[in-house]
């Protein structure tokens, strides 16, 4: 295995992360999206981990801490989108703009 | 931090031919300059703490002056005892470019016997005045003054450079002036303040501009590097000596009070008397003396035209001023007469080149005038007038006044054994010795007049009937213990320099860092002629006085009138010198010259000011509205307007729409991104 098939699927990953960023409506999706995100970045920190033969195993020990951080972050989160729900009847993204100008 | 600077001790001078081992003194002289900041510090504790302390801060003051009475005393046995201690010490304050300054004290003969009659005379003025100020409207500030006072003296006696003596000699006339105003209430009190001060400032102005002239040609302030020029005879200093000596005697006569500048002083009586006793005997006016004294190397060497000046001057002051304090009905200023009239004898045997007998005078003049003029306090006191017209008998009422007041008198009259007699001998013989017949002869009828108007005091006040009102009483204790001290040294001093017998105060008094043979001689034996003379002129004065007054006086001004018809309309108006100054220079003054500056300033310099005023109104006026309005406002009021106006259009890019922000933030990564790929290919 070389590190270019990581690589490309850790860039996959992310585009596909990024597209549901982007596009989804729903502040649920938007989330799982960031998640897929993060997951690409875990890869790349593996596999160049494994690659340059890390004997701290600095690569490891990062994707570890972006999951434990990945996990409390999706926590946060989804309490705010349920708080949003509660309050207005609808998750949708478009819809909160109370921030604008 | 100290650092000492040893001038001449210990060193070999040369006095008469001999040898003379000096000391330095050691930590006694190292020291002394607690001497000028105890009074100093008691008069700031005075000001801060006085009016909460149980006697208004008098306490303080007496153990301020009771120090340096102390403190001078051990320096009179240390320098008597021993060698003799010459020391000059400095306490560095900072610089000035290259100037130095520095609190430099001078510890030798002449300012040790000032810093012991300053000090002893202080302490006993000081300890009577907590007795006679009993009751004063304001005794904490009369203190906190009397001390600065006391302090002002020493300052001026120690300083070893002239800009310290000149800062002393000033703040010796700014506290004269607070104390003899102290009852500001009534104006004339206030306005012979204000008398002393401007008579004194128009004589300083020859004192600053003789010390200026002394260290431009000198390079230095310090008075023992003038000296050592004077030595070394140098050509610069020779060429203006004279100058420096007249202008540097000048500032003397505004202190010493002698004429044309005596005028300040007989009205300088308004303060309470322990101050008319402090300045009149050892302060104040022994600090012309005390310069003159200091300096006197430059005079005798350099300058003795200036020394026939000072000469003339005494001579002229001593026959004046005797001759007015015959005709005075007050008795404090039949004493400032007198003084005046003694203060003549020392300046005139310093003309005379008679350093050791001018200061002599000084020294014993110090002790039985205070105490003279504490007497006549004490009878004020127990009276309620300062006037001899309703005293009289008192002799019975008071009699530990009467006693030391006549003790005073005695040593006034110079009458032997009393320490009068001894100084004013010397200066009569120094006069008759130094061919100065004139002065001479003026010298002995002076010491006639002294005599006589001595006589007719003690008589207007002491014998006779009462003429005045209710029950006179002896003073308490407090006030008459320090007169005894100073009975006692009225009494014994004048044996400290007896002609032939014993020489310690000459010995004193040379002790400088400068040679004996440029201070003078002392008399070997006594000049009988002058003593006799001097003697005979005294107890015939004392007769004629006697024969005049003696008797119930109710009618002494008629006898006055017959006494002296030609001479009592001049004496009564003072030789009519106060309306001359009043009318020559004061009224000319308020009158033309102030109407004339008055005019010159309203049409002319106000006028000038005036249109230099409008055109800087016109040009401000332009500046406001032309430059800071129309120009720096509008450009930044537009500045403001203009960010405002684009911050209102920008704001709609905030949509609030979190994936907007997403698009950005995601095309700048890929912008980035790309831009880094293309840079490294």
């Amino acid at each position: 295995m070389t590190i270019a098939q990581f690589l490309v699927l850790s860039a996959a990953l992310f585009s596909i992360g990024i597209y549901g960023v982007l596009v989804r409506r729903n502040a649920v999706l938007v989330l799982l999206s960031v998640e897929l995100m993060l997951a690409a970045v875990n890869i790349n920190f593996v596999a160049f981990g494994r690659y340059f033969a890390d004997s701290a195993a600095g690569g490891q020990v990062f994707a570890l801490f972006i999951i434990t951080v990945a996990a409390a972050e999706v926590g946060i989160g989804l309490a705010i989108v349920l708080l949003i729900f509660r309050n207005r009847a609808s998750a949708n993204i478009d819809e909160l703009d109370v921030l604008k100008w | 931090m100290v650092t000492a600077a040893l001038l001449a001790g210990p060193s070999i001078l040369a006095a008469g031919g001999e040898a003379v081992e000096r000391s330095d003194g050691g930590v006694l002289a190292a020291g002394a300059w607690l001497i000028v900041l105890v009074p100093f510090i008691a008069t700031l504790a005075i000001t801060l703490f006085g009016k909460r302390m149980p006697r208004h801060g008098a306490e303080l003051a007496v153990a301020a002056v009771g120090f340096v009475a102390v403190y001078g005393t051990i320096l009179l046995f240390a320098t008597t005892l021993g060698d003799g201690i010459v020391y000059e010490g400095a306490l560095k304050i900072g610089e000035f470019g290259s100037f130095e300054i520095e609190w430099a004290w001078v510890v030798d003969g002449l300012s040790i016997m000032m810093f012991f009659t300053v000090g002893v005379v202080s302490t006993a003025c000081f300890v009577y005045a907590v007795g006679y100020l009993e009751g004063d409207v304001r005794p904490t500030a009369f203190f906190a003054s009397f001390t600065l006072f006391a302090g002002a003296m020493l300052m001026l006696v120690s300083a070893a450079n002239l800009i310290q003596l000149l800062i002393g000699w000033e703040l010796v006339g700014v506290s004269s002036y607070l104390l003899i105003g102290h009852y500001w209430e009534q104006k004339e009190n206030s306005s012979a303040g204000m008398k002393a001060f401007i008579v004194n400032k128009i004589a300083d102005i020859g004192l600053m501009i003789g010390i200026i002239i002394a260290a431009i040609t000198v390079g230095s302030f310090t008075i023992s590097t003038i000296m050592e020029r004077v030595v070394e005879s140098d050509a610069a200093l020779d060429d203006v000596a004279v100058v420096i000596a007249v202008l540097l005697f000048i500032g003397a006569m505004g202190k010493s009070a002698q004429f044309p500048f005596h005028v300040w002083l007989p009205d300088a009586m308004a303060g309470p008397t322990p101050v008319s006793a402090l300045m009149h005997a050892a302060t104040m006016v022994t600090a012309g003396v005390y310069l003159t004294a200091r300096m006197f190397p430059l005079f005798e060497e350099m300058a003795h035209e200036a020394l026939d000046l000072v000469l003339i001057i005494g001579a002229i002051t001593l026959v004046i001023a005797g001759l007015l304090a015959i005709v005075q009905n007050d008795i404090k200023r039949v004493l400032a007469y007198s003084t005046l009239s003694q203060l003549g004898y020392m300046v005139a045997a310093l003309g005379a080149g008679a350093y050791t007998a001018g200061l002599f005078h000084l020294f014993t003049h110090a002790f039985f005038k205070s105490l003279l003029f504490l007497g006549a306090g004490s009878v004020i006191h127990a009276v309620h007038s300062n006037n001899m017209t309703d005293m009289g008998g008192l002799r019975k009422d008071m009699p530990r006044t009467f006693w030391t007041f006549i003790i005073g008198s005695l040593a006034l009259a110079g009458i032997p054994l009393f320490a009068g007699f001894f100084s004013k001998d010397e200066i009569l013989a120094a006069f008759n010795e130094g061919g100065h017949p004139i002065v001479f002869w003026l010298g002995v009828g002076t010491a006639f007049i002294t005599a006589l108007y001595m006589t007719r005091a003690v008589s207007l006040t002491f014998f006779g009937k009462y003429k005045g009102h209710g029950h006179p009483h002896e003073s308490p204790a407090i006030m008459t213990v320090p007169m005894m001290g100073l009975a006692v040294g009225a009494l014994l001093f004048g044996f400290l320099n007896v002609p032939g017998i014993t020489d310690f105060f000459y010995e004193l008094v040379i002790t400088r860092g400068v040679s004996a043979e440029l201070l003078g001689e002392h008399a070997t034996s006594f000049d009988f002629f002058a003593l006799f003379a001097g003697l005979t002129a005294g107890l015939l004065g004392i007769a004629l006085g006697y024969r005049l007054y003696y008797e119930d006086a109710a009618t002494q001004e008629e006898r006055d009138r017959l006494f002296i018809p030609v001479l009592w309309p001049v004496l009564e108006n003072k030789y009519y010198i106060d309306d001359l100054y009043m009318n020559g220079i004061v009224n000319p003054i308020k009158g033309p010259v102030a109407r004339f500056i008055n005019w010159t300033n309203s049409y002319i310099i106000d006028f000038v000011v005036n249109i230099v005023g409008a055109f800087t109104r016109g040009l401000g006026r332009f500046v406001y509205s032309g430059l800071d309005q129309r120009g720096i406002d509008l450009a930044i009021n537009e500045a403001g307007a203009g960010t405002g106006y684009l911050g209102s259009k920008l704001r709609y890019i905030q949509t609030g729409k979190v994936q907007q922000y997403a698009v950005a933030l995601f095309g700048g990564a890929l912008v980035l991104v790309v831009g880094f790929w293309i840079s490294i290919t």
